[in-house]
């Protein structure tokens, strides 16, 4: 109890976590409540006449195809971010071993992660990633999807961790730790990591937030799992049937919303770790 | 020195260069998809054409697109090609060339994107210096909490929002494309204007976007800055406060801004495309959707290698000017 009401009180004063953490909760909140209420297979084309308007039988209205947004919305929101989470926690795990890698061990092999991190960079993701969704198949599920997306989710951690383990290299007690004759592992595991941890932790939220930007702007762009109903096809299907032009604002306002809360909850959170990773941060606010 | 970290910065480039040619001849080839085959099957069904000459057909056009060598001599004849900006024609529009369609949508891109980029780098970085500033006006504060909210928000995502707003609801500003239908296109005040007003909400929705974080990022470096004793020292020394805010605190907290411009050059880029795509503005970004729709691989090839190519120029540049920003980093240091 002791531990929950500590949480509580430091959420209280770090505001950023908490209406981050909020945020997110709503959007579980209304895929878990959806799901008991809503079918999802009607996510489905042809399982509703198509082009109504909100109204008692279809809370959200339904598209041109005939799926009941509602359902959609429901079925879709768990798997962007299924994608999210997936291409998010590959990218932050490759890029955590090479970051560490790198930053503990120098030499040669550090000069070669921290190049290939530098100029994968430099190069447009989302165009890279395009160029490998038109390669590899004409249509992809939900999780090719998160693999390609997490083919370049691992640069940018890779780069900013390298730069905190280089910092924490340095310090005195890592230094007492090799000097008391711990091994490079063991020095990575007891020592860096644990200072790592918010730090890490921040480094993942922003990265899911990437992945899903990612995997988003291919879908809009048409490469992603046509069958799926997740938010990214639907903008897709939106922008197919000019939607925007037509007024069906039934059709857009749902998956903006849901889309809009992810990324601010995600935004938020980051910043309420940053917070807790770097206290120099509280000060200013 | 200057030499040499020019010349090793120059070699990184071409680096990227031949990456991006090695990536676009290789990728397509694991699908071991014939872009061609796939085209001419896609076209027979359509036109409901006879299926007799489709070898011979296929082979023809193999020939003259060279898909019948080696891999080896292949690749090689695409590094030649690629150097040379040859990308072969476009599959979709033949006999036009990937060149010929690239070149007329890069200006419509590059004007777009150096417009917003500058546009929202400079009033972000001003607008960030100035929060972090104690004798900036109050309101000031109140506008940080939208720009920051904007900012989580993907570039064409407020795009569709933009759109729905002034050129649904109240019809101020034009939908779509790039210029009205049936426009004459030429340096007449009369269509340049005309551009100017269907770029004004693919623009917004870019500035917009982008401001809050290049403001973040700024009113961090500020507080740092200001906490340096060459800042406290100006103020004892009894500096007038815009020398103390220009010179001293600016000035030195706008050099990793530049640093962190150049990163996001390829995320603001790729941001951009969407909102082509969105806007149906007809840059690169609509060529590339365009492409994608139709399947036209050289096409898609042509324009990821022109997008990577072209970055990494722009980052070239910056990466050569940045020692002049700040001469504490001389040449020899950087690796």
């Amino acid at each position: 109890m002791n531990a929950l009401r500590r949480v509580m009180s430091y959420t209280g004063r770090n505001r950023s976590l908490l209406v981050g953490t909020l945020l997110l909760l709503a959007l579980v909140l209304f895929v878990v409540i959806g799901r008991m209420f809503v079918d999802t297979e009607d996510a489905r084309a042809l399982s509703a006449p198509s082009l109504r308007p909100p109204s008692w039988d279809y809370p959200f209205g339904t598209d041109r195809q005939g799926r009941d947004l509602l359902a959609v919305m429901v079925a879709g929101t768990p798997l962007t971010l299924r994608i999210g989470f997936i291409a998010g926690f590959l990218g932050v795990g490759i890029g955590a071993v090479l970051a560490f890698t790198a930053g503990f061990y120098r030499g040669m092999t550090d000069t070669i992660i921290r190049s290939v991190a530098d100029i994968g960079l430099t190069v447009p993701g989302l165009l890279v990633l395009i160029l490998i969704a038109v390669s590899i198949k004409s249509s992809l599920t939900v999780n090719e999807m998160a693999l390609i997306v997490a083919s370049l989710a691992w640069l940018n951690p890779t780069r900013t961790i390298r730069a905190q383990v280089l910092t924490l290299r340095e310090r005195g007690y890592v230094e007492l730790a090799a000097m008391s004759g711990m091994g490079g592992l063991e020095i990575i595991f007891l020592e860096l990591m644990p200072n790592l941890l918010p730090y890490l932790a921040a480094t993942l939220v922003s990265s899911v937030s990437a992945a899903i930007l990612a995997s988003i702007g291919l879908e809009v762009l048409g490469l992603g799992p046509m069958d799926a109903p997740t938010l990214g096809m639907t903008l897709y299907w939106v922008n197919f049937n000019a939607a925007m032009i037509n007024g069906w604002w039934w059709w857009w306002v749902p998956p903006i919303v849901i889309i809009v809360t992810v990324f601010l909850g995600l935004f938020f959170v980051t910043m309420g770790l940053d917070e807790i990773a770097n206290p120099r941060l509280r000060k200013s606010t | 020195m200057q030499a040499a970290y020019i010349a090793r910065r120059f070699g990184v480039f071409l680096l990227i260069v031949w990456l991006a040619a090695t990536l676009n001849f290789f990728l397509p080839k694991i699908s071991g998809q014939d872009p061609v085959r796939t085209k001419l099957l896609q076209q027979a069904a359509l036109g409901g054409a006879v299926q007799s000459g489709m070898e011979e057909m296929v082979k023809e056009y193999n020939t003259r697109f060279g898909l019948d060598r080696p891999l080896l001599a292949q690749y090689g004849s695409y590094l030649y090609d690629t150097a040379h900006l040859d990308f072969n024609y476009s599959i979709a529009n033949y006999p036009r060339t990937v060149r010929e369609l690239i070149i007329e949508a890069l200006p419509w891109t590059v004007g777009l994107l150096a417009t917003t980029t500058l546009l929202s780098f400079t009033i972000g970085t001003l607008l960030g210096a100035l929060l972090a500033w104690p004798r900036s006006p109050r309101w000031l504060r109140t506008l940080m909490p939208p720009l920051w909210a904007l900012h989580a928000i993907p570039f064409f995502l407020f795009g569709l929002i933009l759109i729905y707003l002034f050129a649904f609801q109240v019809q101020w500003l034009p939908m779509f494309g790039g210029y009205s239908p049936g426009a004459v296109q030429g340096f007449t005040w009369r269509f340049v204007s005309d551009v100017a007003m269907h770029s004004i909400l693919p623009a917004l929705s870019i500035i917009l976007v982008s401001v809050g974080g290049w403001a973040l990022a700024m009113r961090g470096m500020m507080v740092t800055t200001m906490g340096e004793d060459y800042v406290v020292f100006a103020e004892a020394e009894g500096l007038r406060a815009t020398t103390v805010f220009l010179r001293y605190c600016v000035r030195n907290a706008i050099l990793p801004q530049t640093t962190a411009l150049a990163l996001a050059l390829g995320q603001i880029l790729s941001g951009a495309v969407l909102v082509e795509v969105i806007f149906g503005f007809p840059g690169i970004g609509a060529l590339l959707f365009q492409a994608i729709q139709e399947n036209d691989q050289f096409l898609i090839q042509g324009i990821v290698f022109t997008v990577i190519v072209a970055l990494g120029l722009a980052t070239l540049v910056l990466d050569i000017v940045y020692p002049w920003l700040d001469p504490r980093i001389s040449y020899r240091k950087l690796s």
